[in-house]
């Protein structure tokens, strides 16, 4: 049988504002445990939220990027469980009217664009950690990270692989950090991915049983655990078994899941309307405001390149998928470079040498100037491309200027006069392989153009080389 | 309605209170006493009445985004029951 | 009706016969009273004439003295400690009390005022209620719970009123989490009523209309989310005014029905009550349910003349279900404000009966979620042996919540905390919360629409006067049924002012309820204090 995989994805983004939802206490991470939970974080006897005004304007702002209806009232409710790092005992959260609804994100997989509808988005604010570090048998509590503010953001269960899955999570990642609402820092739990995930047979239109895999921080693992979980669920099925729905986890160490907790032993959250807290109303001058401060989206821009600087749309989408990069790219045409050439160069060289040294493009030692640069010296023929790839290998370590290091590194062409008189000379040298070529085996050109180049110590185009001897050799 | 015995030791648990046989039956009896005054509430026909939630009819203030709070886990931690390293001590909790 | 009762009612009419300035003594005359009912009166230790006569002063008498420099913050502290510490063993009115910590607040009021920067109640001292959380100040809420819990902060208005210079006496005994109507749920003993030791003071502000009852403070704190002012004020024959919601700050007020919730004060007269609400009430940024008004000064209309102001008179609340003697009072208070100037109109409010229902899903509702931060974890009682209730199906996590919050809560918090997990139990929660939430609406309506023919409607505090302690013990309906007159105010946010206007069965205290609509403070007060010019009973004070 042929089965399909079905996801859709609970995705947690961490708001990147100065202080948490309801307090005033600083979100930065990394403090000595609970000195950044204040009394309303540990919920002291009497204590009463207050909304961070810029948590909601990045909600809206999350939404009008989408495509959503951004809810004009919208409501927190109290979700109801206990637990040690939750210390009011209820997590202030959205239930049936939350701040965002709706919306779409366009993907791609493969050269495939697929779009991904989004239910809903709703504030909320995040719990406290535990460590379980020995403590005399006991595990120690820390709040820092309690009320937090979280946008939660809930796809369709549109996906139907783990690729799909993965390249959701990745373009509302890029979208998130695109907007500023969110530094995507995926290690320190910025941006935490539940999918829920379930198959069926090809072709039935009901959906199967979901389990939902919790708390998976990177893309990596993402991947992994859904397919993972897709393969138990079949193996399951196909050995006449049912899935019992269930809430699971996944060990990277096993690269398995293992069930969290059931249905049957599911909370019971007590939802109910925050009576601490009146509706949240969001009027049209608000949502103008924030439309109008929205930097230019990454499907927009990717159109841009493609009609403006006429890039394919595979360069287009790379360059787009994230600000830092478009912006790198966008510099760099700026400052006179060719687009097709930067488009190249970026995803090229720059792109590999930032893997290799595990960089991110806003640390590139060689800036979009000097790129530019470089790529002008090839427009005006001062060097040729693979000489340029050396001048670049030395520009990533010095800062000396283009210019310099063509200099320096003498990796200016030969003068064409010269590159003839060079080919004769080795036309003249090597009459056995000419004599070769012209009995009709191919290989020897390329013995020749080597020589060639070999003479001109690398300094000549290959491809003038090539024009020159084919004109000589059929003379 | 009535609650039984098992409706109340459900809910206590949902609400983390032991409670042993004594009470539950106690609390089964009293609580069913309440939730006959509670019965009232569904003979009024609420069709197309708007729930209330609030005294009063506002729409939810926002803060500045702007750090008001220091540090004052020493005085916060000295009500504590059990602290160490700064931490709230807590009975291993294992997922 | 008892034979005691018409005896008393003859000798309210006696008193009614004398123009004010000539009745006898308040004091006299309930000592000859409590002696003719109920033979003789408790033992107790009389205070001294001195203290006496220092703590007998309403709030306003004691500004005014202060600000003439007749005496000192230092000195009117001491004489109040005197007599709380003479009379709190019998009457069990505070939870704690704080010598030096009183008197330290008292000296800084007397420098402040030596510096010349006194405001108008700077050293004058009042008790808080023992749910406003007060830096440094144990603060219990009449609970097990929080027994061990000094509060590292303070509440809003007990910043206020430190701003404004009030030295705090102590911290007022209260139902455990301000849920219950006679005092008798706080884990630290009943609170004896003023006038009948054999009576409860009412609840859940109980300590707090004690207090003020008993001259152990000018005025005091308290809080109102079902008639917690009202009907104790009521029951100790005190004055006390629960605003409308959001007028006073709840941030440091431990919650127990977040949506109902209001504080206000108790004092012996309105106009001490428009004193102490001008210091509590104003915007508090901390909590987002206050409301963002200018400050207006509630003793601004004291004086106005109550001529033309029409009086509401719901059928529903005078009819069955109310006791004589409390109707009889009532009526005769109403016959006063005629006199006064004021007009009767009677009105309907039709489903007075729902507020019941509505408030036993709403309030349970909020307080099982509210009061679930209690767990042992970051403050207040953790059980000491929760391991020995560690099995097959409980953990030692689910051990430490289950037990600590066992032993430290009561059993009417109990009830009200199940019952409102219940009610927004999955499968329930539309039957009964939301249901109740709607039923709110229509009773929040007929206020509105009682208020096109009235300016406010006057209503009992109570279907009966104090009822004996132990009478209700363990059977809650019959607690709840006698909140019918206060709890819809709370479910609307309205505000309500209750008021003495004699006395009843037994020779126990009855009060009028005036409820007024939103933001009509000022004129609740003003109609008050306009009675209390005419009528003594505010200032009758029992003999202890």
């Amino acid at each position: 049988m042929q089965w399909e995989v079905v996801i859709g994805l609970e995705i947690h983004t961490q708001l990147s504002t100065q202080t948490k939802i309801f307090s005033g206490a600083s979100t930065a991470f990394g403090a000595e445990p609970n000195t950044q939970a204040c009394a309303v974080d540990i919920a002291l006897p009497g204590v009463l939220p207050v909304m961070n005004k810029a948590a909601v304007e990045k909600a809206i702002r999350f939404g009008l990027a989408i495509g959503a209806k951004v809810n004009r009232k919208s409501v927190f409710a109290r979700k109801n469980y206990f637990y040690p790092d939750l210390p009011k005992g209820y997590q202030i959260s959205q239930f049936e009217l939350p701040v965002v609804e709706g919306g779409e994100i366009t993907i791609r997989v493969g050269d495939e664009n697929k779009v991904v509808r989004l239910t809903r988005a709703h504030l909320e604010e995040d719990a406290g950690k535990s460590l379980h570090e020995d403590f005399h048998g006991m595990s120690g509590i820390d709040l820092n990270r309690a009320g937090t503010p979280l946008l939660e953001i809930v796809s369709e269960p549109d996906m139907r692989s783990a690729a799909e899955a993965v390249a959701y999570a990745k373009a509302l990642h890029s979208l998130v950090t695109w907007i500023g609402i969110c530094d995507g820092n995926m290690q320190e739990g910025s941006f935490r991915v539940d999918a829920n995930v379930s198959v069926r047979p090809k072709g039935q239109a009901e959906f199967g049983t979901r389990r939902e895999i919790k708390n998976l921080n990177s893309f990596k693992f993402l991947e992994q655990a859904i397919k993972y979980e897709a393969n138990w669920q079949v193996e399951q099925l196909e050995d006449g078994k049912k899935i019992v729905q269930a809430t699971v986890l996944f060990d990277p160490e096993t690269g398995q899941t293992r069930v969290m907790r059931t249905k049957e032993d599911a909370h019971d959250y007590r939802y109910f309307p925050d009576p601490d807290l009146p509706p949240l109303v969001i009027d049209e001058a608000q949502i103008e405001q924030i439309r109008g401060e929205l930097p230019e989206l990454p499907a927009a821009m990717q159109a841009r390149f493609q009609s403006v600087f006429g890039l394919p749309a595979y360069d287009a989408q790379t360059l787009t998928s994230s600000k830092a990069l478009a912006n790198y790219f966008e510099e760099t045409v700026a400052a006179g470079a060719d687009s097709k050439l930067a488009s190249n160069w970026i995803m090229g060289e720059v792109a590999a040498t930032l893997n290799r040294e595990e960089k991110e493009i806003t640390q590139s030692p060689v800036s979009s100037e000097r790129l530019a640069s470089l790529i002008k010296r090839i427009m005006d023929g001062t060097i040729h491309n693979k000489a340029a790839k050396d001048v670049f290998k030395v520009l990533w370590e010095s800062d000396k200027s283009v210019d310099q290091l063509i200099d320096e590194l003498g990796v200016r062409p030969v003068d064409s006069s010269v590159v003839e008189g060079l080919v004769d000379q080795v036309l003249a040298a090597n009459a056995a392989m000419v004599a070769e070529f012209k009995s009709g085996k191919e290989k020897a050109f390329n013995a020749l153009v080597g020589q060639c180049m070999k003479a001109a110590k690398g300094k000549a185009d290959p491809a003038v080389i090539n024009d020159l001897l084919k004109r000589k050799l059929t003379e | 309605m009535q609650l039984s015995s098992d409706d109340i030791r459900r809910i206590a648990r949902l609400a983390r209170i032991a409670i042993d046989e004594q009470e539950t039956v106690a609390m089964q009896q009293q609580l069913n006493g309440i939730f006959g005054v509670i019965e009232q509430l569904q003979s009024v026909n609420t069709d197309g009445v708007e729930p209330m939630s609030h005294a009063q009819d506002v729409a939810l203030r926002l803060r500045e985004d702007k750090v008001t709070e220091s540090n004052q886990r020493e005085a916060l931690q000295a009500v504590a029951p059990a602290v160490e390293a700064g931490l709230y001590l807590v009975p291993k909790v294992i997922e | 009706m008892p034979s005691q009762f018409v005896a008393l009612q003859h000798r309210c009419a006696y008193l009614q016969a004398f123009p004010v300035a000539f009745r006898p003594t308040p004091f006299c005359c309930r000592s000859s009273l409590n002696n003719e009912l109920h033979g003789t009166l408790p033992t107790l230790r009389p205070a001294s004439p001195f203290e006496q006569a220092m703590t007998t002063y309403t709030l306003k008498q004691a500004a005014d003295l202060l600000a003439s420099g007749k005496t000192s913050a230092v000195e009117l502290a001491s004489d109040y400690l005197a007599r709380i510490e003479s009379l709190n063993p019998v009457l069990n009115t505070f939870i704690t009390v704080d010598r030096e910590k009183t008197l330290e607040m008292a000296k800084q009021a007397d420098a402040r005022r030596a510096q010349g920067q006194a405001g108008v109640l700077t050293g004058v001292p009042v008790a808080h209620k023992d749910i406003f959380c007060a830096e440094g100040w144990r603060t219990t809420c009449g609970s097990k719970i929080l027994d061990n819990f000094v509060s590292p902060y303070d509440a809003g208005v007990i910043s206020r009123c430190k701003d404004a210079g009030l030295v705090t006496l102590g911290r007022t005994n209260m139902d455990e989490f301000a849920m219950g109507s006679s005092n008798e749920n706080s884990a630290y003993g009943v609170v004896k009523n003023p006038w009948d030791q054999t009576a409860v003071p009412g609840g859940s502000s109980g300590g707090s209309a004690a207090v003020v009852a008993a001259r152990l403070a000018p005025a005091a704190t308290a809080t109102d989310t079902g008639g917690s002012i009202r009907q104790p004020a009521a029951f100790c024959g005190v004055t006390g005014l629960k605003p409308t919601y959001g007028i006073v700050s709840r941030y440091g007020m431990v919650a127990y029905a977040s949506s109902l919730d209001q504080g206000g004060p108790i004092a012996q007269t309105a106009e001490d009550c428009a004193l102490m609400l001008n210091v509590m009430a104003g915007h508090d940024p901390r909590d987002s349910t206050s409301l963002e008004r200018a400050g207006e000064d509630y003793t601004g209309a004291l004086a106005q003349s109550l001529k033309g102001l029409r009086i509401g008179m719901p059928k529903e609340y005078f009819g069955e279900g109310l006791s004589a003697d409390v109707q009889a009072a009532i009526e005769a208070a109403l016959a006063e404000y005629r006199k006064l100037g004021a007009e009767i109109v009677e009105i309907s409010l039709p489903r007075t009966q729902l507020a019941i229902p509505a408030y036993y899903v709403i309030a349970p509702a909020e307080a099982s979620s509210n009061l679930s931060r209690f767990d042992g974890v970051r403050y207040g009682h953790r059980a000491a042996d929760y391991q020995k209730h560690i099995n097959e199906k409980t953990s030692a996590l689910e051990a430490l919540y289950e037990q600590s919050r066992a032993e430290g809560f009561g059993t009417e918090v109990k009830r009200r905390i199940l019952t409102g997990a219940y009610v927004l139990s999955h499968g329930y929660y539309d039957a009964y919360y939301l249901k109740a939430q709607k039923v709110r609406r229509l009773l929040s309506e007929d206020f509105q629409s009682g208020f096109s023919q009235c300016d406010v409607i006057a209503a009992p505090a109570a279907p009966t006067v104090a009822w004996n302690l132990g009478e209700k013990g363990d059977d809650p309906v019959a607690m709840y049924l006698a909140d019918i007159y206060t709890l819809g105010v709370n479910l609307a946010g309205l505000p309500g002012i209750a008021h003495p206007v004699g006395f009843g069965a037994q020779g126990r205290p009855v009060g009028l309820q005036l409820i007024g609509n939103y933001f009509s403070e000022s004129r609740l007060l003003n109609a008050a204090h306009q009675f209390q010019q005419v009528t003594d009973w505010h200032t009758r004070q029992p003999g202890l």
